[in-house]
């Protein structure tokens, strides 16, 4: 491995900093930290699974924990089950329901899937499964048209997220459910949640939905850990084969710091979360059109106003590259993540930015980012004067070449 | 967002990122040429000011649209071939560029070769469109960073074209 001491070195760092990358990592409150420090240190550390006191007691913790972690859904702590994060609960959503429901072979997706589905449904397509995706207007929201269209007797689950991860659009999830149970009550509906829990109110009792996709990360509880709610009567079945012990959909999954950690995170998200949300709101408009005015040749991704997830920022800067993008920001101290090829494995643009119509110097030139409650209204001013600088440094490197 | 990795950018990466050397358009200049696709996010831009009599680059700058890598891959091209003779500087390997950049992550290799590539189809140019008399030394066949400048616009069409997307 390459060590970076000389990159870090010529990089320097910045006398402010904000960190605006929420959606691909974060540091956890010091609330939620001291919540899972006991477990680590002092108790519940113990197998909930064993029969001896420490085992008992870790059980009493676990089951107490899980009622408060689940309690803003109101559902019973039964029906959820704990994995180790969203990529876990959406590859069982797909795969682990076809594993248990052999007898309808097709999945439905929409266009903006996180890859955790998109990649689960492609290998189910492996399998001889058929796999049709739902496509999007060009703000990011599914056409509920050509989902009646698609939607067959053939179709084991439709999976579509409520809010998305990446330009957060809102997707009408009570529209998709009508029109999946009126075809047929049996056809399950799956909704990959992460993006949008803890950011609008989510009753899942009210909800005919038969499974649903939580990520603690995603909402400053700690890495690792997740859940899928599944309702009572719908069949699934692990993906990895080992010891299933409390929890039964994943094994090896009690782990009890961070459960604790996921439910403080939850606890937290929740209060007082009308105010929250709206200033959480206000602080986004502000950072989200203070950038697209102040900044000419400049597009929001993803869908506006009501159809907006709270958190969620993500501009194409046209003659701008994303990882130089993201570079320069950095070199500023504004850390935050683009959908360029260049700044992925693959080199090829975000699947989610080319499905809303991005032409390619388009969603080559898109910067994501995510705010939270951590982030400070000086903060957002901050980058609000950074960016013009840092943008117009990109397009004169870019010069006179014709995108 | 879609999967990323590390990718570690040497010392001189960052620097010529962070202050490229001879960037920006020549109006005076002898040739220009470019390589690259918008859709791969991914253009180079040379102007080379050339002495005609003694085939030496005299000046030459460059534009990119690009990441981190591409940036410094081109801007580090220019400051090599600064009064090298026209067949000096088309002997310069991708590899010579990313050993003077202290090395690129491997992902970025593609950067090196088509700073290369971009270079080779200037100097090409030059002696077919402008001189229009060309030199023993210069290969009739395209060359493997030429050809890979061509098939990555070549590559950029038929996804542009598989993912619907217009170039």
């Amino acid at each position: 491995m390459k060590k970076v001491d000389g990159l870090l070195e010529e990089h320097g760092r910045s006398k402010i900093e904000v960190y605006v990358d929420w959606e691909n990592g974060n540091y956890v409150p010091k609330e939620v930290f001291e919540a899972m420090k006991p477990f680590y240190l002092e108790r519940g550390f113990a197998n909930p699974a064993i029969t001896h006191r420490l085992g008992w007691e870790t059980y009493e913790l676990y089951v107490e924990t899980k009622e408060k972690l689940v309690q803003p859904l109101n559902i019973s702590p039964q029906d959820f089950y704990i994995t180790h994060g969203l990529t876990e609960s959406n590859n069982i959503a797909i795969r682990g329901v076809a594993k248990a429901n052999k007898k309808r072979k097709k999945i439905i997706t929409s266009s903006v899937e996180h890859l955790s589905v998109i990649h689960s449904s492609r290998f189910m397509e492996s399998q001889g499964y058929k796999i049709e995706e739902i496509p999007v207007y060009s703000n990011g929201i599914i056409d509920l048209d050509r989902l009646q269209d698609i939607i067959d007797e053939e179709t084991l689950i439709v999976s579509v997220q409520l809010a998305n991860h990446e330009i957060g659009s809102i997707q009408p999830l009570r529209e998709v459910i009508e029109i999946v149970k009126d075809k047929n009550k049996d056809i399950l509906v799956h909704s990959d949640m992460s993006a949008a829990f803890g950011r609008m109110k989510i009753d899942l009792n009210k909800l005919d939905i038969d499974l649903a996709t939580f990520d603690s990360s995603k909402i400053l509880g700690p890495k690792g850990v997740g859940g899928l709610f599944v309702k009572e009567g719908v069949h699934v079945k692990p993906l990895l084969e080992g010891q299933l012990s409390v929890e039964i959909l994943s094994p090896e999954v009690e782990i009890m710091p961070l459960i604790a950690g996921f439910a403080k995170a939850v606890e937290l998200q929740f209060e007082n979360f009308d105010e929250h949300i709206s200033s959480l709101t206000k602080l986004r408009n502000k950072l989200l059109y203070g950038l697209y005015t102040t900044i000419p040749k400049t597009l929001i991704n993803g869908a506006e106003g009501e159809k907006r997830i709270a958190d969620n920022v993500n501009l194409s800067f046209i003659g701008c590259e994303g990882e130089a993008l993201t570079v320069e920001c950095s070199m500023n101290g504004i850390y935050t993540s683009s959908g360029s090829a260049c700044s992925s494995r693959i080199l090829m643009p975000s699947h989610i930015l080319t499905a809303i119509g991005r032409r390619p110097e388009e969603a080559h030139g898109s910067l994501l980012m995510k705010i939270s409650r951590l982030n400070t209204e000086a903060q957002i001013e901050y980058i609000l004067e950074t960016m013009p600088k840092v943008v117009t440094r990109l397009r004169k490197i870019t010069g006179s070449i014709e995108l | 967002m879609s999967s990323r990795i590390p990718l570690p950018y040497s010392q001189r990466v960052i620097e010529l990122f962070k202050n490229p050397v001879n960037l920006g358009k020549m109006d005076d200049a002898t040739v220009f040429a470019q390589a690259g696709s918008p859709a791969c996010g991914d253009m180079i831009a040379f102007y080379l000011k050339i002495d005609e009599k003694k085939e030496k680059i005299t000046k030459s700058s460059f534009e990119s649209f690009g990441c981190a890598s591409n940036i410094a891959a081109a801007s580090e091209v220019t400051i090599m071939i600064h009064n090298k003779t026209l067949k000096e500087a088309w002997n310069i390997s991708w590899k010579d560029v990313s050993d003077a950049l202290g090395g690129l992550p491997k992902i970025k290799n593609h950067c090196g070769t088509l700073a290369v590539g971009a270079l080779q189809r200037a100097i090409r140019k030059y002696y077919t469109t402008i001189k229009k008399e060309i030199p023993d030394w210069l290969p009739k066949e395209y060359t493997k960073d030429e050809k890979h400048a061509m098939e990555e616009e070549e590559l950029a069409k038929k996804l542009a074209k598989k993912y619907n997307l217009s170039i």
